[in-house]
């Protein structure tokens, strides 16, 4: 008797697995949602908003965002953040919504090779900008840093995992040859709230004892 | 966030026409850290936002006949690796506490100085004085002031580098609005000490520095002359980005093992930073060792008036100006 209902628990989830993807749904009502704000009249920025003194906004703005070496047209208003952009409109999603000051690292990307939060970043600020995300370190061939928390199982639940990956990768950039006590001090910048710090950390000296590039 | 307009221009003084503009409740948006989580928690809600990081002329260290110019956009880690900076440690320890490789690049100079207080009944939207500072009387005033917190303002001034630029005598270039038409007449220069960029407020109207709309600091400046054994000393709670429980920073003046000239000064004690006088006088005309390091420290603490729940950072504050004083004079501070 009690195995039927696990069988039956067991073939139900398999079903719900099948037919369900949490985020394709999300993605789904997200496409609506744009659609809906992008039938108001749109302003267009010309060129890099960056070294424009013109007053622009608050309406939707159309501008060019270079992420991960692509150009992308998107639009977006004043006060959209770089990491809705990324997101809910270029579906990347490595870098996550986690406090609204930034101060947990978790949204970290470059912008013009410097680190910054996604989340305490305007859209309008990056135009005319190089910006590059967790998602240039994956691919085919990923970087030795995101192998290297593979290697280590550094992550539980997961959500703060890319914006360690790149916090891991900036300062190993910065300082290659990094101790286990600079790591610690170095990567202060993002929180973990399941724990993983100790695997965080051998990732990163694995890296180090590979070579800056593994 | 509310709506904004938004401007990022490259001149000095185009951003002090935008911000200038009458009929607009204007914010500078410098790195970010601080505005962008206060405008989405609608706790400051301007109208335009002029963002202040594409004018060239604001960033970067430079030597000028007057001394070091520090433009107000420069980011924090720019400044913590400038090697015209390096005989003011006092600017890389302060850099350093932030302990936040992200904060450190995003965040600059001038953002950090003027940014709002971490009062946690501002920060929920009480208001600055959080209802003529009753509900910090009432409430939790653990992280509130320990100095000057008589009146409505209890909360502490955030800044971490303001207590060392202080110590060097620093001063800001304030760039304003022109007299006839703020938005289209050339703007005026002033010059204040940094010291006095602050003020403890007496009203919901007034913030916690003397800026009115449409003024800008472009730049700092650390004078010549001052070369001073510097540092800045802060207790932290643990690691991480989080705000220190206090800040002191000391600059001294040592001729022949005996201090001649000394500057104290303290943040996150007192609704603006703090100046102990008591410290650099009883410091000045001795030797520095854990003696008479410990001495000033139990002197800067000596008008200290604790709230309800802060009794303890009175305790902090001695220790942080001991151990700023031992370690500007290149001594084993006993601590991290």
């Amino acid at each position: 008797m009690k195995e039927d209902i696990r069988q039956e628990l067991r073939s139900q989830t398999r079903k719900r697995g099948s037919g369900f993807n949490r985020r394709d749904f999300l993605k789904g009502s997200g496409a609506a949602a744009a659609a809906t704000a992008l039938s108001q009249t749109a302003g267009v920025l010309e060129g890099s908003p960056g070294s424009s003194s013109s007053v622009i906004g608050p309406e939707i703005q159309q501008m060019t965002l270079n992420v991960n070496g692509q150009n992308h047209e998107v639009r977006a208003e004043t006060r959209t953040t770089l990491l809705e952009v990324l997101r809910y409109q270029l579906k990347l999603t490595g870098a996550k919504p986690v406090a609204s000051d930034a101060s947990c690292g978790g949204s970290t990307v470059w912008i013009d090779d410097r680190l910054a939060s996604a989340g305490s970043t305007l859209a309008v600020e990056c135009a005319g900008k190089k910006v590059r995300t967790v998602e240039s370190l994956g691919g085919e061939s990923p970087d030795a840093v995101p192998q290297a928390f593979v290697n280590n199982d550094a992550q539980q639940c997961g959500f703060c995992t890319p914006g360690f990956v790149v916090a891991v990768r900036a300062f190993l950039d910065a300082n290659p040859n990094a101790t286990e006590e600079q790591i610690r001090s170095g990567i202060n910048g993002n929180l973990c709230r399941c724990g993983t710090y100790a695997n965080v950390i051998e990732a990163a000296l694995e890296v180090v004892k590979g070579g800056s590039r593994g | 966030m509310r709506p904004f307009e938004y401007a990022a221009p490259r001149t000095e003084a185009e951003a002090v026409g935008l911000l200038a503009a009458k009929d607009r409740q204007t914010e500078i948006l410098a790195g970010g850290t601080d505005l962008i989580g206060l405008m989405k928690q609608m706790i400051v809600t301007p109208s335009r936002v002029v963002n202040i990081k594409e004018i060239p002329s604001m960033q970067g260290v430079s030597q000028t006949s007057e001394g070091i110019l520090i433009g107000a956009a420069t980011r924090l880690e720019d400044i913590a690796r400038a090697t015209l900076l390096a005989p003011y440690p006092a600017l890389a320890d302060a850099i350093a506490g932030i302990d936040s490789q992200q904060w450190q690049a995003q965040s600059t100079l001038g953002g950090e100085l003027l940014q709002r207080p971490r009062c946690w009944y501002f920060r929920s939207g009480a208001g600055l004085l959080a209802q003529n500072g009753q509900k910090v009387a009432a409430g939790d005033s653990r992280f509130h002031a320990i100095f000057a917190n008589s009146g409505p303002a209890k909360f502490v001034s955030a800044t971490r580098l303001a207590p060392a630029l202080i110590c060097l005598g620093a001063k800001a270039r304030i760039l304003k609005p022109g007299k006839e038409d703020p938005e289209s007449d050339d703007p005026e220069t002033q010059t204040c000490l940094v010291s006095e960029l602050y003020r403890t407020p007496r009203d919901e109207s007034q913030r916690e520095n003397v800026l009115s709309q449409g003024q800008l600091v472009t730049h700092i400046l650390i004078p010549h002359g001052k070369e001073l054994a510097n540092a800045t000393y802060e207790v932290r709670h643990g690691s991480g980005p989080e705000a220190p429980l206090v800040t002191a920073a000391a600059a001294l003046r040592i001729e022949a093992g005996i201090v001649t000239d000394a500057k104290v000064v303290l943040s996150q004690v007192a609704p603006q930073p703090w100046n102990s006088r008591e410290a650099a006088e009883s410091i000045i005309g001795r030797p520095v060792d854990l003696v008479t390091a410990e001495e000033a420290g139990r002197m800067a603490v000596a008008a200290a008036s604790p709230l309800k729940d802060n009794r303890y950072k009175v305790q902090l504050a001695a220790v942080a100006v001991k151990r700023a004083i031992l370690k500007a004079a290149g001594q084993p501070t006993g601590g991290i």
